[in-house]
């Protein structure tokens, strides 16, 4: 015989209570993990957006004037006069701290040329990145070789350009492999040439006007990408498109909070339901505490009796916590989410946590239950029988 | 010196003009290997006396010495102990586990020992046998009948061989003839060396002991030596 086994054949004789205690945590362990699993879901799926919507760093050239608006958002000074950025330096992106986070690159050279009486601005754009980075991007023809264009589609509409129309730009001639569909954005009026080309024609060899990062990272903030990336261009002034990454940020931290707090107030209603079934358990078996007393049985043997009962209850509430919680959050996005969300994954760590948590939380409701049984006059204890 | 020994034992409940005398200067000695069976109507002080011999109910003033250890001069653990090691408890309502069967009621008192399992099965299969009852190992007390729940009661009280067994009116519950049984039981194991002492309201079962002691109002008042 040992206290394991009379702890568990205990258990198995009040199941009613047993299956209470069990109830009581394993609801507070499942809102737990059903919260933190739809909060670290939604970041990922937030992330897998924001990758979607393309760039959320830009870094231009360092400036006090001139500033511009670009896709809507404020980015800050671009002068096309002005001193722009070696594109050499850009090599310095892939060496920072965090590099594997950095999705794609996009240098743009940007610079006006003359067509006719009109004049127009001409983007020089990595395309492989640009696609990356602008994955709304749908182009009418294909991208450009290097003595190609593209144009946007207001552009093309007041220039009266179509596909393979030829145009020349500074004396060069370039043929439109193709048209940009309407993106609602300031690229529909712009026209688009690989960075050499465009290099050439602005006559800005080796020089680059802005850089569009889409980076992410999941366990730094973003400004410490930032960080980095002015760390690695000590020329140009890098900044966050903060509208978007700040403003979901900001709601998931809120949701966040809320969440510890529903989960504190959870798990506190748990640990006294915990408390509560362990205290009328303990004076239901005043007698039986006695006999064990009267038999040998020291104060610590009780409390081990009552601690093996609340964890093996505990860590059962904390396995079918964690898959209550994980199936909840898996059918709410199951349901309630679009197809191309990311989906819920099973996490070893919340696991482990789940089940540490349920017992740690077993264990703390139970000390004063197995305190009060230790203490236990034997004698008055055999006198309730 | 007796192997048990009381000196000047008093035992007060409650204070002030609510205080009552449950046991009033009881000097007692009991030698290894008797059979001592403690008789007086209810509210004398007898079973209040018992559980201040099995350590369980410490006394106002006074010494309760076995075999020379000062038995309340010892922490709560090692008064423990001394209970497991020392005392085997006999209960008037056998006071079985409902939920473990005949063999592991009889184990409850080794648990704690560091030793196997199976020795502790062993142990208590031994103890079974010796009350005739190894049959029955693997029932609930609740398939047993009541004289055979007693006789787990003393299986369990002899598993760990302690030297004295306590009984607190052991044949309360039982019919004649099954007292019968369980009183020449007991006579056995003081036969085999145990030392006995009984409470009991049973003229019939008193004659079993070697010495008759009578409380009345807290204080010892008769004794008397049987000739068996």
């Amino acid at each position: 015989m040992t206290l394991t086994e009379i702890a568990v054949k205990n258990m198995s004789r009040r199941k009613a209570k047993a299956a209470f205690i069990l109830a009581g945590l394993m609801i507070g362990v499942a809102t737990v993990v059903a919260l933190i699993s739809f909060t670290r879901t939604m970041t990922a799926d937030i992330n897998m957006k924001l990758e979607k919507y393309g760039a959320n760093i830009l870094a231009v050239p360092k400036t006090d004037n001139l500033p511009l608006t670009y896709g809507g958002l404020s980015l800050g000074g671009i002068s096309f006069e002005m001193q722009e950025i070696n594109q050499k330096d850009l090599a310095a992106i892939g060496n920072i701290k965090n590099a594997a986070n950095v999705t794609a690159v996009g240098p743009v050279v940007l610079g006006g040329v003359n067509i006719g009486n009109k004049r127009v601005l001409l983007a020089g754009v990595d395309f492989e990145a640009a696609l990356i980075l602008k994955p709304w991007w749908r182009v009418q023809g294909r991208t450009p070789d290097p003595n190609e264009i593209i144009i946007g589609s207001e552009a093309a509409r007041v220039l009266g350009m179509a596909r393979n129309d030829r145009l020349t730009l500074e004396g060069i001639d370039y043929r439109v492999s193709g048209i940009l569909e309407p993106t609602g954005s300031q690229d529909d009026h712009l026209i688009f040439s690989r960075i050499p080309a465009a290099q050439k024609i602005l006559n800005k060899a080796g020089l680059i006007s802005m850089v569009e990062v889409a980076a992410l990272c999941n366990a730094c903030p973003i400004t410490e990408m930032v960080r980095q990336i002015s760390g690695a261009l000590p020329s140009a002034r890098v900044m966050a498109i903060q509208q978007v990454v700040k403003g979901r940020m900001e709601t998931l931290h809120r949701f966040k909070k809320f969440s510890y707090g529903t989960s504190a107030v959870v798990l506190l209603v748990g640990s006294l339901v915990v408390l509560v079934t362990m205290m009328g358990s303990v004076r239901e078996r005043t007698g039986e505490i006695g006999i064990f007393r009267a038999i040998g049985f020291r104060r610590s043997h009780i409390m081990r009796i009552i601690f093996i009962e609340a964890a093996l209850i505990s860590a059962l509430a904390g396995l079918l916590g964690y898959l209550a919680g994980y199936g909840g959050t898996w059918a709410f996005f199951q349901f309630f989410m679009e197809k191309s969300s990311v989906g819920v994954t099973l996490n070893m760590a919340l696991f482990g946590g789940s089940v540490a948590l349920a017992i740690a939380l077993g264990l703390l409701a139970s000390a004063y239950p197995a305190l009060m049984a230790a203490r236990l006059d034997p004698n008055e204890a055999l006198h309730s029988l | 010196m007796s192997y048990i020994a009381s000196q000047n034992l008093s035992r007060q409940y409650g204070t002030g003009s609510a205080a009552v005398t449950a046991v009033e200067d009881i000097n007692l000695s009991i030698e290894l290997g008797e059979f001592v069976a403690i008789m007086g109507e209810s509210g004398a002080g007898k079973s209040t006396l018992l559980s201040i011999m099995g350590a369980m109910n410490e006394p106002s003033t006074g010494r309760y010495l076995v075999d020379d250890i000062d038995v309340y001069g010892l922490s709560q653990d090692s008064r423990a102990d001394f209970r497991r090691e020392f005392l085997g408890f006999v209960f008037q309502s056998f006071h079985l586990m409902p939920y473990l069967t005949v063999v592991e009621n009889t184990m409850l008192p080794l648990t704690a020992l560091k030793i196997s399992r199976q020795e502790k099965k062993e142990m208590a299969l031994e103890a079974l046998a010796n009350v005739g009852l190894e049959d029955k190992a693997d029932r609930l007390p609740s398939q047993i009948s009541g004289g055979e729940k007693e006789r787990v009661a003393i299986a369990r009280a002899i598993v760990n061989r302690p030297p004295v067994i306590l009984a607190d009116e052991p044949t309360g519950n039982l019919d004649t003839h099954t007292s019968q049984e369980i009183m020449e039981l007991l006579q056995k194991l003081n036969r085999e060396g145990a030392t006995i002492v009984m409470v009991t309201h049973s003229h019939s079962c008193s004659r079993y002991a070697n010495r008759l002691l009578t409380v009345s109002d807290g204080k010892i008042t008769d004794e008397i030596v049987n000739a068996n």
